[in-house]
């Protein structure tokens, strides 16, 4: 019998069709690995059956018996357990009080018998914790295991686990496989959830791509290798598509160079990041999210200063100016986050003047007439659908993005950092702002592109960089890349 | 059954200027409750209220000087809220400044008025930014948040002044605790005759103009209110946070201090404990009403002056306690705070 049988399952996000036609199956005693890139629809799978979405088609069925899972309460009451990215401990409570939160029946049960009772289940399912630890002290790899044991404390028999390995160091990631490969041999079933080829050849039993919302394929590890996986992870009709190679590429203008980024414990975020982008040339950087990404776009952006390394433009070093200086030194930014970037309750035309307020003062004072003439010029050269006193946080996203756009070109950089820059964004202003960057490479502007989106990578770079756990694991051209090459890359396996 | 969800959505345009009308009406009708059960007339209370104050020239010029340091603290509170920077510690600031002009108005006794008054306020600003400068160099360095810590240099400052006062500054001769007169030349010439209005108001009015030009029309005024409303998106976009942070909240203590200056040099001429009766506080009440904009605030700060002038009509004609104006303030600003929460939400039948 079928520990979980998912059947026919959809589920839609506004145009986003997020799971199509989805069957998916565990068996029991069973580790069972979801791969696939970003986007590609595996943590809404698994929310909706840890009932934190609802299907729009589809039946579940749990150890045979159809379910209608509306809640976690009613997915934990069905023996789900999920571990997610984001840990739900309360930092200030112990272990024990951790774990029986939300699951005391309502009795008050003294201190002691809370930790027994912990320790009781932490021998029984042979996960070490320390029930009278206080949750902060504990590295994360601890942490972790105490959500594991938090979902087998409320009797789950199938266990959720969204990227478990995207926040623990290698030690623990050896002592993570370790206690599943134990608790699967004990009666548990569990769901792995990854985008690491490594990884879910080391561990899992089976596995199931999907791609873009649909199942591509699913199969067992013993009937499969990695360059088969990484081809049905990230095949696509995109790589069929021969680019010609550009005449626009120059010389080499803004170089990276060992650029580490330390978080606490001492862990690696980025881990010698080198680089080099040539003037008229994109370089993509692709990767799934959650590799890191995030943080090189707040270090090129200077939201982040490097624990080590350099950023050169032009031999000049920036690694550790201020957003304000890094532009002063030529290099154009787009925010990760557009919302985050700029600042809604001010002005398209403030917003567009703020990167280089000294333009704009006269005499000691804003010069406004100034302000919005440029700001009207930036309208009409971005298409932007707005007037320069229009309120930010009245735009639409693709304007909004526009005006991203409009005020990381306006100083005319010689680089430009895009990061996502079509994230969220509707066919007609991703067409318009892709574009654009093209132009801007036919113009000689060095481009670092950092995009989760593999199509727009594929469509734009001229070189693709991937990066994978803080590293770039491999630049390849464009004309060279393949499904093979980029997914083993991806998944951390090239 | 029916059913009603309420979700979020984008407040119209015209509840900008109908909020401040609604809230002040939402809050008598509130009051008025509080009035009826003190077995009074309401709309004979908010006659001695807010129509009587106004009604004789002596009331009028009153309410001017009730509402002369409420107008210099609400705009301190408003430079510093708008960028963001929480600056509890007016009342603080506040004595800082009185101190300064204390110390000035009892020394200098050959200078004649033309330096000594420019040199009082100048002093008092300076004072002002000093008690202002530990919290906002904590927040700056080490994200300590501002508003205990300026809160809390306004317990040590009424020790401070409480220090002065028994100690280096008790008058010898009576022992009263106050600390030694201002020499004629020092003290802000009267505005007109047979009234208490004095030099201040026309400070206090100098800054609202001085402030409003600078938040609206200087690059600085554009950092400021970037840095209050996304810290993040103002780093983005290359603007030094905390330099801009620690302008605002200098000039915020600053502006602070020249309040106490003025209730000093125009009111009592020497320092006393009671010198301020919240005015650092209430100047966070104007600052809200006002949306933290100068004129709104100037308009708040002598809307509070009026209503603190009129509780005392109030309670000699109709017996009602003379805390109806503090409660009508503070009504006003909870209303005012729920609206503007409100405003933000709609109901739908569903």
């Amino acid at each position: 019998m079928l520990a979980v049988e998912m059947k026919g399952i959809n589920k839609t996000f506004g145009l986003v069709k997020a799971n199509q036609d989805v069957h998916f199956c565990l068996e029991q005693g069973e580790i069972h690995a979801l791969l696939g890139e970003n986007g590609a629809g595996k943590t809404t799978l698994m929310r909706i059956l840890y009932g934190l979405y609802k299907a729009d088609d589809g039946e579940i069925f749990i150890n045979g018996q159809k379910v209608a899972i509306s809640s976690p309460k009613e997915a934990i009451g069905a023996g789900v357990g999920m571990v997610t990215q984001h840990f739900t401990l309360v930092p200030t409570l112990t272990v024990a009080e951790n774990i029986v939160l939300g699951y005391t029946n309502g009795l008050l049960l003294s201190h002691k018998d809370i930790e027994k009772s912990v320790a009781d289940a932490s021998e029984k399912y042979g996960v070490d914790v320390d029930p009278s630890a206080i949750v902060k002290n504990l590295s994360v790899g601890e942490r972790q295991r105490v959500e594991i044991l938090k979902a087998l404390y409320r009797n789950a028999r199938i266990l959720i686990m969204d990227e478990p390995t995207a926040v623990l160091v290698p030690q623990e990631v050896d002592v993570l496989f370790e206690s599943l490969t134990r608790l699967v041999k004990a009666g548990l079933s569990v769901i792995f959830i990854s985008h690491k080829l490594i990884e879910v050849m080391a561990v899992c039993d089976r596995i199931t791509v999907l791609r873009d919302g649909k199942v591509t394929s699913t199969v067992k590890k013993s009937d499969t290798n990695q360059i088969e996986l990484a081809k049905m992870m990230v095949g696509r009709e995109t790589f069929g598509i021969k680019r010609q190679p550009s005449k626009t590429i120059g010389k080499a203008i803004y170089e990276l160079s060992g650029i580490t980024l330390e978080g606490k414990h001492g862990r690696k975020i980025l881990d010698g990041i080198s680089f080099s982008v040539a003037t008229g040339e994109i370089l993509g950087i692709a990767g799934v999210s959650g590799n890191g990404q995030g943080e090189l776009t707040h270090v090129l952006t200077g939201l982040m200063k490097p624990t080590s390394g350099s950023i050169k433009i032009e031999g000049k070093e920036i690694s550790h100016l201020s957003p304000g200086e890094i532009s002063d030194a030529g290099v154009g930014r787009t925010p990760e986050d557009r919302h985050e970037g700029t600042i809604g309750d001010l002005t398209v035309s403030e917003n567009l003047a703020l990167e280089n307020l000294a333009d704009f003062t006269k005499n000691g004072f804003v010069d406004q007439k100034k302000i919005n003439e440029s700001a009207k010029e930036k309208i009409k050269e971005f298409q932007i659908k707005a007037s320069p006193n229009d309120q930010l946080r009245k735009l639409s996203g693709g304007n909004m993005q526009k005006v991203v756009l409009a005020r990381a070109l306006s100083r005319k950089p010689k680089v430009l950092i895009a990061s996502q820059p079509t994230r969220g964004l509707d066919v007609g202003a991703t067409e318009y702002v892709r574009k654009r960057l093209l132009e801007e490479k036919e113009h000689g502007t060095a481009i670092v592109l950092l995009s989760e989106d593999l199509d727009e990578v594929l469509a734009l770079a001229d070189r693709i960089a991937v990066i994978y756990e803080g590293c770039i694991k491999g630049i390849v051209p464009a004309a060279e890349a393949t499904p093979e090459k980029i997914g083993l890359l991806m998944a951390g396996a090239g | 059954m029916v059913k009603f969800k309420i979700e979020r959505a984008a407040a119209p345009f015209w509840t900008k200027t109908l909020i401040p009308i609604v809230a002040v009406l939402v809050t008598f009708l509130i009051t008025s409750i509080l009035i009826v059960i003190a077995k009074a007339n309401p709309f004979a209370a908010y006659y001695h209220l807010l129509i009587e104050p106004l009604s004789s020239r002596f009331s009028l010029l009153e309410v001017l000087v009730k509402s002369t340091p409420l107008i210099l603290t609400g705009i301190a509170v408003a430079v510093a809220f708008t960028s963001g920077y929480f600056n509890i510690g007016a009342e603080g600031q506040l004595y800082a400044g009185a101190i300064a002009a204390a110390w000035v108005g009892s020394t200098f006794v050959n200078l004649p008025a033309i330096v000594v008054i420019p040199l009082m306020m100048v002093l008092g600003f300076l004072a002002g930014i000093v008690w202002a400068l530990i919290p906002a160099l904590l927040k700056i360095k080490l994200k300590v948040d501002e508003v205990v810590t300026t809160l809390l240099m306004n317990s040590i400052m009424v020790y401070v002044v409480s220090w002065l006062l028994n100690g280096i500054w008790r008058n010898p001769e009576t022992g009263a605790q106050q600390s030694p007169e201002f020499f004629e030349a020092a003290r802000y010439v009267k505005l007109a005759a047979r009234s208490r209005l004095h030099l201040g108001l026309i400070v206090a009015l100098v800054v609202v103009a001085i402030v409003y030009v600078l938040i609206k029309k200087t690059p600085l005024g554009l950092k400021m209110r970037a840095i209050g409303a996304s810290k993040v998106g103002a780093q983005f976009a290359g603007i030094n946070v905390n330099r801009t942070m620690l302008i605002a909240a200098l000039v915020s203590g600053g502006i602070a201090g020249l309040a106490g200056v003025g209730e000093i040099a125009g009111i009592h001429y020497h320092l006393i404990n009671e010198l301020s009766n919240g005015y650092g506080y209430t100047g966070i009440i104007a600052a809200t009403l006002g949306g933290l904009n100068p004129i709104g605030v100037l308009v708040a700060a002598l809307f509070i002056g009026l209503i603190g002038t009129g509780s005392l009509n109030v309670s000699m004609a109709l017996r009602v306690p003379v805390y109806l104006g503090d409660i009508v303030q503070s009504t006003l600003l909870l209303v005012t705070l729920a609206m503007l929460l409100l405003q933000n939400y709609r109901i739908k039948r569903i």
